[in-house]
C-alpha cells in the first residue's frame, strides 16, 4: 500500500532528443492516493503505457524523479518497488500448472509452502479459478489466463500497486464487463492502489475514482468521471469523453456575452476576455429544442436505442443534441438552447474559468 | 494454440507442395525404379525385387558404417546443440557487438563444403598446418593422416567448427523473439536468471531447438563433402560414414541398383529417426 | 566487459583461426602451402585473386551462383510465408503429415538423385538455366523456411490476429503491417539460411548446368582435377564466397536481433 508521486517527469525514447516531438512524456506531475483505483485515460500514443513502465520501474525517466511513499525510489527496480503488473497479452509460464503459477512469486520471496497454499487457494477462490488448480495454465482462454496474470500480482501481501496495462483487449466482448466487475470488486474488497491504462472511455469510467485524461505526452484533466462529463477542462476532454462528444462551436466574446455566429449564447459565468481561438462547448446531453434561441436546420436522426442523436446545422456548424425516446422531433427548422450551466468557453482548447 | 479447422488452409499451403512435389516424387520415382531393377549394361533392366535391399541390410560393411554414422552424429549433436544454445544465450541483444557477432559467426556456413575440407586437410597437417602444429607443441602426438582417433577428432571438431553457427544462430532468432512482456514480468515476480530459463526460454524455444536438431541430425547423418576432402573416409574406414560407404559401393559398378537401394534404406533410418525425435519433442503440445 | 561475454568472444576466436589459415593460403602459391608451414606467406602473391577476377569462367560463376541463389531465397520465403501460416493458424486435413512430409525431403543424401534430376528438368527444357538451379533447390530450401517461420509464428499469439481485425484490418493488411514485422527475426533467419544452403550446394548446381548458368561450384570443383590440386587458387575462391553471405547477413542483421514488444502503444 502506498502513496505514489511522480514528480516533474520528462521522458524520451531517443538517447539525444531534440524536438519536443522526441519527449514521449512531456511534464508529468501526477499523485495516486493509496488505495485508489486511477485510470490513465487516452488515445494512442499519448503516453499511457510510457508512464505506467515509469511508474512501475520497468522504465527509467530521463528526467524528474519517482516517490512510493515519499521515499525515492527512481533507481529501484520493479521488484523493489513491489509493484504487480498485467499486460495486455496474457503472460504466464506455460509450461506450469495453474498453481504453480499462482505460486511463482511468493516461492521466489522464499515463502514456506503452507504459507503459499494458504494464499494461493485464497486468491484462486476470488478469482473463480480454485477448481482447476492442478490445470495445465496453458490450456486457458484469454480471460482465464488474464485472471492469473491478476492473480500473481494479489498472491502477493506486499504489493504497493497493481498496474494494468490495457489488459482486456484479448478479452471476448461478452466476457469484457464480467471481467471489468470483477476488477472493480477486487478492488473494493483489497483497497490497493490500481493504475489501469486504458483508451477505452468506458473501461476508464467505470473502473476508476479518478481518471487521468493524457494526450500527446501531457496530463490534460485529472477528476472523477463525473468531474470529466460535467466539466470538461479541455476541448479533447470533451470530444474524448462521451458518446457523441461535446459540441465546439467557433465563438466571439462581445462585451461580455458570447457569440455564436452573431446569437448570444448564455454561458455559465459571464465572460470579461475576448481573443482568438475561442471555441464554445457544450455536451449534447445539455442541447435541447425550444421555442427560441439558436435557429437550426435538422439535418439527422440516428437512433440509439434509449434516445436518439439528432444532427442540426447552424451557419456551417454542426451542433447535437439527444433527443430521449418518445419525445418528438421536429423536422427541418427549429431552435436549440443551451444549458447555460453546461456550456463553456474554451480558448486555444483550455477552459477559461 | 487454439487452431481453427479451415480448408482454406489447402490455398495457402498448395504452391509450396506444387514446387517440392516436382522436384521430390519424380526423382524419388526413378530411385526407386533403379532399386528393384537389375541391369547387365546397355540399359537392359531385370525385375530383381527385393534383391538388392537384403544385399544391403545383410551387408557387414553396411552395419560398420551405420554404426560409425550413428557414432559420429551422436557426438556432433551432443556437442554444437548445448554449445549453440549457449552461445546464443550469451550474445548481446543490444549494442554494436551485435552487428559483429550475427557476421563473424556467420563465416564458416559460407564456406562451400569442399573448401572447408580442404582448408581442414591442411590446418590440421602435423607439419604444414596450424592446427597440427598447435597440438604436437603441447605434447600430443596427432596426425590425422595416419590416426582413427586423431581422424574422428579432427572430423568432429572440422563439423564443430563448420556447424556449431546454425545452432547459434537459429537460438538467438528464437532468443529476440520472445517478447519483454515475458522478461518483465518474470522480474516482477522475482524470478532468477535459471528460472527465467528454465520457465520462459527453454519452453519459447522448443520449436527452434527442434528444427535446429533435426537439421544438423539430417545433416550429419548425410556428411560427405567435407569428410572425403579432409581425411578420404580414412585412415582405412576409419572415418568411413554412410555416406561415403555409398558413394565407394556405388562407383565403379555397372549397376545402380545397389546404389539405389542403399539411397531408400538410408533414407528410411532418417525419416525413421527425425519422425521419432519430432513425435517426442512435439507430444507436449497437446495436451 | 561483462563476463558471460567470454563465451561468444572465445568461440568467435576459435571460428576466426581456421579463416585466417584460408586466407593465408589465399595469398600463397600452391608449392609453398605443401612446402613450409608459414604463419604469413613468404612469397606473398595475389596471383591467386587476379586469376578469379580476370578469368572470366571464374567471375561469371560467381554471378551465376548469385543470380540463382537469390532467385531462389526471394522464392523460397515468399512461399513459404503463407505455407506457414496455414500450418500455424489452421487445422485442415492431413495438415500434420503435409508438415512432416515437407521435411522429409531434405533426408536423401543428394548423391543418387543427381542423376534423375539432370532428366527430370533436361525433359521440361530448363538444363543449364539458372531458373532450373533455383527451382531445383526449393526442393531442400522451401522446406526449412516453413518450418522455421512456423516456428516463429507459433510464437505470436493468436490474439493478436484477432485485435488486428476488432481494429479493422483486412487479412493482408494484418498480415503485411503487422505479423510480418512482429516475427521478423524468423523471416531474417530464414531468409539467411536460405541464401546459405543454396549457395553452398553444389552437386545440383553442376549437375543441372553446364555453360550458361555454370555456378562457382562447377568452376572450383575443376581445380581439383586440372592441375593437381590448387590449393591457393581453391583458397582464394573460398575467401570469394564468403563475401555475399556476409552481405546477406549483414543485411538481414536487423531483422534477426529485433525483438518485438507485445503490443501496442
Amino acid at each position: 500500500m502506498a502513496k505514489i508521486l511522480v514528480d516533474n517527469v520528462r521522458h524520451s525514447y531517443f538517447a539525444e532528443p531534440k524536438g519536443e516531438e522526441d519527449w514521449a512524456l512531456k511534464k508529468i506531475t501526477l499523485e495516486c492516493e493509496d488505495g485508489g483505483a486511477y485510470a490513465l485515460l487516452g488515445p494512442s500514443g499519448c503516453g499511457k503505457t510510457t508512464l505506467l513502465n515509469l511508474i512501475s520501474g520497468l522504465l527509467r525517466p530521463t528526467e524528474g524523479r519517482i516517490y512510493f511513499d515519499g521515499k525515492d525510489a527512481t533507481e529501484a527496480s520493479p521488484e523493489q518497488r513491489n509493484i504487480a503488473q498485467v499486460f495486455q497479452f496474457p503472460v504466464i509460464y506455460d509450461t506450469m500448472t495453474i498453481y504453480d503459477n499462482l505460486a511463482f512469486p511468493l516461492r521466489n520471496r522464499r515463502l514456506g509452502e503452507a504459507e503459499v497454499d494458504q494464499r494461493v487457494r485464497e486468491i484462486a477462490r476470488m478469482l473463480e479459478l480454485d477448481t482447476i488448480l492442478k490445470r495445465r495454465a496453458s490450456g486457458l482462454t484469454a480471460d482465464g489466463k488474464q485472471k492469473i496474470s491478476l492473480g500473481r500480482g494479489l498472491v502477493r501481501t506486499d504489493v504497493n500497486v497493481i498496474m494494468f496495462d490495457e489488459p482486456l483487449t484479448v478479452i471476448d466482448p461478452h466476457l469484457k464487463w464480467q471481467l471489468r466487475s470483477k476488477l472493480k470488486e477486487l478492488h473494493h474488497r483489497i483497497r490497493r492502489t490500481m493504475i489501469y491504462v486504458t483508451h477505452d472511455q468506458t473501461e476508464a469510467l467505470t473502473f476508476a475514482d479518478q481518471v487521468v485524461v493524457m494526450k500527446d505526452g501531457e496530463i490534460v484533466q485529472i477528476g472523477t468521471p463525473i468531474e470529466l462529463f460535467e466539466r470538461p477542462r479541455h476541448t479533447f476532454v470533451g470530444h474524448f469523453i462521451g458518446s457523441p462528444g461535446m459540441n465546439l462551436l467557433p465563438c466571439e466574446i462581445k462585451s461580455a456575452t458570447a457569440y455564436v455566429a452573431g446569437k448570444a449564447v448564455k454561458t455559465l459565468k459571464s465572460r470579461r476576455e475576448s481573443g482568438d481561438h475561442l471555441e464554445l462547448g457544450v455536451r449534447p446531453e445539455f442541447v435541447s429544442f425550444a421555442e427560441e434561441g439558436i435557429p437550426v436546420d435538422v439535418t439527422k436522426v440516428a437512433d440509439a436505442g434509449r434516445f436518439r442523436i439528432v444532427e442540426t446545422r447552424y451557419n456551417g456548424n454542426a451542433i447535437k443534441l439527444l433527443v430521449a425516446e418518445g419525445r418528438d422531433i421536429p423536422s427541418g427548422k427549429a431552435h436549440v438552447s443551451f444549458d447555460p450551466e453546461h456550456t463553456q468557453i474554451y480558448q486555444n482548447g483550455w477552459m477559461i474559468e | 494454440m487454439n487452431k481453427t479447422f479451415n480448408h482454406k488452409g489447402w490455398l495457402f499451403v498448395l504452391p509450396v507442395v506444387v514446387l517440392v512435389a516436382f522436384n521430390a516424387i519424380i526423382p524419388l520415382m526413378t530411385v526407386v525404379n533403379f532399386s528393384v531393377q537389375e541391369s547387365f549394361g546397355d540399359n537392359v533392366f531385370f525385375w530383381s525385387g527385393m534383391q538388392w535391399f537384403e544385399q544391403v541390410l545383410h551387408s557387414d560393411r553396411f552395419h560398420a558404417a551405420l554404426l560409425r554414422q550413428l557414432l559420429f552424429t551422436a557426438i556432433v549433436l551432443a556437442i554444437e546443440v548445448p554449445l549453440g544454445l549457449a552461445i546464443a544465450l550469451a550474445m548481446p541483444r543490444r549494442g554494436p557487438w551485435v552487428s559483429v557477432c550475427l557476421v563473424l559467426m556467420a563465416l564458416p556456413l559460407l564456406i562451400p563444403w569442399n573448401v572447408v575440407g580442404a582448408m581442414w586437410n591442411i590446418f590440421a597437417l602435423p607439419d604444414l598446418g596450424l592446427l597440427g602444429r598447435l597440438i604436437n607443441g603441447i605434447g600430443f602426438h596427432y596426425n590425422y593422416t595416419r590416426q582413427p582417433l586423431g581422424a574422428w577428432f579432427t572430423v568432429v571438431l572440422m563439423d564443430v567448427w563448420h556447424w556449431t553457427s546454425l545452432v547459434a544462430l537459429l537460438c538467438y532468432a528464437g532468443l529476440v523473439a520472445i517478447p519483454d512482456a515475458y522478461y518483465q514480468a518474470a522480474k516482477i515476480d522475482g524470478a532468477r536468471p535459471w528460472a527465467v530459463f528454465r520457465y520462459i526460454q527453454l519452453p519459447k524455444l522448443k520449436h527452434v531447438l527442434t528444427i535446429a536438431i533435426l537439421l544438423r541430425f539430417m545433416d550429419s547423418f548425410m556428411i560427405y563433402t567435407e569428410v572425403v576432402v579432409l581425411t578420404g573416409g580414412g585412415p582405412g574406414n576409419a572415418t568411413t560414414f554412410l555416406s561415403i560407404d555409398l558413394v565407394k559401393m556405388a562407383l565403379g559398378q555397372f549397376d545402380l541398383g545397389p546404389a539405389a537401394a542403399m539411397s531408400i534404406v538410408y533414407f528410411l533410418i532418417i525419416l525413421f529417426l527425425s519422425w521419432l525425435f519430432y513425435t517426442l519433442m512435439m507430444q507436449k503440445e497437446e495436451t | 566487459m561483462r563476463l558471460k561475454f567470454l563465451l561468444p568472444a572465445i568461440y568467435i576466436l576459435f571460428l576466426l583461426l581456421p579463416i585466417y589459415w584460408l586466407l593465408n593460403m589465399s595469398f600463397k602459391t600452391t608449392n609453398e602451402i605443401l612446402g613450409a608451414f608459414t604463419l604469413w606467406p613468404r612469397n606473398f602473391t595475389f596471383d591467386n585473386y587476379r586469376k578469379i577476377f580476370t578469368d572470366p569462367t571464374w567471375y561469371w560463376g560467381y554471378i551465376n551462383s548469385l543470380i540463382y541463389v537469390l532467385m531462389n531465397t526471394v522464392l523460397s520465403v515468399l512461399v513459404a510465408l503463407p505455407a506457414a501460416y496455414a500450418f500455424s493458424r489452421y487445422r485442415f486435413l492431413g495438415d500434420k503429415h503435409l508438415f512432416f512430409w515437407l521435411l522429409s525431403n531434405r533426408m536423401a543424401p543428394p548423391a543418387v538423385f543427381a542423376l534423375p534430376f539432370l532428366q527430370l528438368y533436361s525433359a521440361v527444357g530448363l538444363f543449364d538455366t539458372h531458373i532450373a538451379v533455383a527451382l531445383a533447390h526449393t526442393l531442400f530450401n522451401v522446406p526449412l523456411a516453413v518450418w522455421i517461420l512456423e516456428g516463429f509464428m507459433s510464437g505470436v499469439p493468436k490474439e493478436l490476429d484477432e485485435t488486428a481485425y476488432v481494429d479493422g484490418y483486412s487479412f493482408w493488411g494484418f498480415f503485411l503491417k503487422i505479423f510480418i514485422p512482429t516475427i521478423a527475426a524468423g523471416v531474417g533467419v530464414a531468409c539467411f539460411f536460405c541464401f546459405m544452403f543454396s549457395w553452398v550446394e553444389l552437386l545440383l548446381a553442376k549437375t543441372l548446368t553446364s555453360v550458361e548458368a555454370k555456378p562457382i561450384a562447377a568452376t572450383m570443383t575443376r581445380t581439383a582435377s586440372t592441375s593437381g590440386y590448387e590449393l591457393g587458387l581453391l583458397a582464394a575462391a573460398g575467401v570469394l564466397t564468403i563475401v555475399p553471405g556476409a552481405f546477406v547477413i549483414y543485411f538481414v542483421r536487423n531483422y534477426i536481433a529485433k525483438g518485438f514488444a507485445l503490443g501496442r502503444v
